[in-house]
Formats: structure tokens, C-alpha cells, sequence
């Protein structure tokens, strides 16, 4: 009889605090992890979103290979008219 | 029933109670992380996908670039001279003769001639002409001087000693009269060519 009272105040005074108290830790840590996620989330749109400009890449691609062309037709012509300079 | 087991049965109700409250809202918390990280597993997704051109593209720009700088710095080296190229280039972009040319590392330790001073003069009638060009109304150092109306006016103010537009004095009608400075003799003159020809308004002056 004394033996049963004796485990009752364990599991009343011992084991149930220290589930609650774990069992809150993980709870709070778990909490925890869900605004940094939705912060993840919200810069990886962010991100996605402002990716939506690189098709221009394309254009300016397009763009600087005319541009060279463009002055690699005067620099030939420009070779033609001027003379080098002396030792060239 | 003893009253240790009832309270032992209390203990371990109690337990289980604590352990089904708190495990319900873990899941609960886990669930919305799950929710999170699907948003974001399908945000990087989009960035890896929108991302993976750019590599070869840029890569193709910058051979293009480099080409480009090739081109200009050999041209401008054999027409100029290596010293010439230097000294237009820090001319251009003070304190670019540092970094040399890419081509060129010797240019690294010449010295490079004051250039853009024997040009001032050209250069600043070229930068004026460039502001009244059109295409200068969106200059950011203010708007163009150009007035498309009076365009013509504007650029002959750019030689003021140049051609004359009209003259600068008309000569003045001749002084009549016996008392005038030029006497007119008709027995000797007329039928024949003047002796003396008024006097012009540049003489008198």
C-alpha cells in the first residue's frame, strides 16, 4: 500500500511535470520553424519574380552583337581610310 | 478499489491527456511548416528554371564584349601609337592610363601624354555642337542649346570671325556743289572716263 502511494506521487510530482515540460519544448520549437518558412517561401516568389526580366537578356544579346558588328564594319572602314602610326 | 490506484488511474489520465494536447498541436505546427516549404520548394523551382539560360547568355555577351574591346583597342593602337592611345584614353577617362590596356600590359608604364590639353579647343566646340544636336534634349547636363527654329543662327554663332553676312557700311552718297571735296571738271570728263573716283567708305574712315 505504501509502495502504490509512493508511485503515485512519482507519476504526480515527477513524470507528469517533465512530460509536460518536453512536450511543450518540442511544441515551442515546432512554433517556432513556421514564420521562418513563410519568410523562405515569401523570398523564394520574391526571388521568382524578379528572375521575369531575363528574357531581355535575349534582346540585349541580340542588341550587343549588332552593336559590335556595327563597329567592327567601321573599324574596318577606319582601317582603310586613316594611316598607322609611325612603327605600327 | 483502494484510493492509491484511483489516484494512480488519475496520474496516468492526466499523462495522457498532456501528451495528446501537446502532440495535436506539434502536428498542427508541422503541418504549416509542411504548407511553407511547399511554397517555397515551388519558388526556387521557378528560379532555377528562369535561371538557367542566363549562363550561356552572358557567356555570349561578354565574348561579343570582348571581341568588341579587341577590335577598338587594337584599331585605336595602330592608328594612334601606343603612347597616343594611352593619352587619349586618360584624356577621355582621367586616371584610366593607370589600368593600361588589356592588350597591351606594357601600356601599363607609359606615361601618358596631356593629350585632352592640346585638344581643349576641339573638344569643347564638339561638345557644344553635341549639345545642340536633338538628340542632346535629354542631356543630363541640362537642355540642348539647339533652337530648331533658329537652328542656323545658333551654329553661325560658332564662327563669329567667319563669313561676312552683310556689309559693314554702305559707302555715302557724293558731296555736290563748288564747295564739294571731289569737283567734277565736265570739259575734261565727260565723254571719258573719271579722273577720280569718289572716295569709298572705308578711305574716309
Amino acid at each position: 500500500m505504501i509502495l502504490e502511494w509512493i508511485g503515485d506521487v512519482i507519476l504526480l510530482v515527477i513524470i507528469l511535470p517533465v512530460v509536460v515540460y518536453l512536450l511543450n519544448g518540442v511544441f515551442r520549437a515546432a512554433n517556432g520553424i513556421v514564420p521562418s518558412v513563410n519568410r523562405i517561401a515569401r523570398a523564394a516568389r520574391a526571388g521568382s519574380a524578379d528572375l521575369d526580366a531575363v528574357p531581355l537578356l535575349l534582346t540585349t544579346q541580340d542588341q550587343v552583337g549588332k552593336t559590335i558588328a556595327a563597329a567592327a564594319d567601321y573599324g574596318g572602314s577606319l582601317d582603310v581610310i586613316l594611316d598607322d602610326a609611325e612603327g605600327a | 478499489m483502494p484510493a492509491a490506484g484511483i489516484v494512480m488511474i488519475i496520474a496516468v489520465v492526466l499523462i495522457v491527456v498532456a501528451i495528446v494536447v501537446y502532440l495535436v498541436a506539434t502536428i498542427a505546427a508541422l503541418r504549416q511548416i509542411t504548407a511553407g516549404l511547399d511554397d517555397a520548394i515551388a519558388g526556387v523551382g521557378e528560379i532555377i528554371e528562369k535561371s538557367a539560360p542566363v549562363a550561356p547568355v552572358v557567356a555570349d555577351i561578354n565574348a561579343n564584349l570582348d571581341a568588341g574591346v579587341d577590335l577598338l583597342e587594337g584599331l585605336l593602337v595602330k592608328k594612334a601609337g601606343l603612347t597616343d592611345a594611352v593619352g587619349l584614353v586618360d584624356g577621355l577617362y582621367p586616371g584610366a592610363a593607370a589600368a593600361g590596356l588589356r592588350n597591351f600590359p606594357e601600356a601599363k608604364t607609359i606615361k601618358p601624354p596631356r593629350i585632352a590639353e592640346v585638344y581643349t579647343r576641339g573638344t569643347l566646340t564638339l561638345a557644344r555642337l553635341g549639345r545642340e544636336a536633338p538628340i542632346a534634349a535629354a542631356s543630363p547636363n541640362g537642355p540642348a542649346l539647339r533652337n530648331p527654329a533658329y537652328g542656323s543662327s545658333a551654329a553661325r554663332t560658332l564662327y563669329p570671325d567667319g563669313r561676312e553676312q552683310h556689309a559693314r557700311a554702305l559707302p555715302r552718297s557724293p558731296v555736290i556743289g563748288s564747295d564739294s571735296p571731289v569737283q567734277y571738271d565736265p570739259a575734261e570728263e565727260v565723254g571719258g572716263p573719271r579722273r577720280r573716283m569718289p572716295a569709298t567708305s572705308s578711305e574716309r574712315s
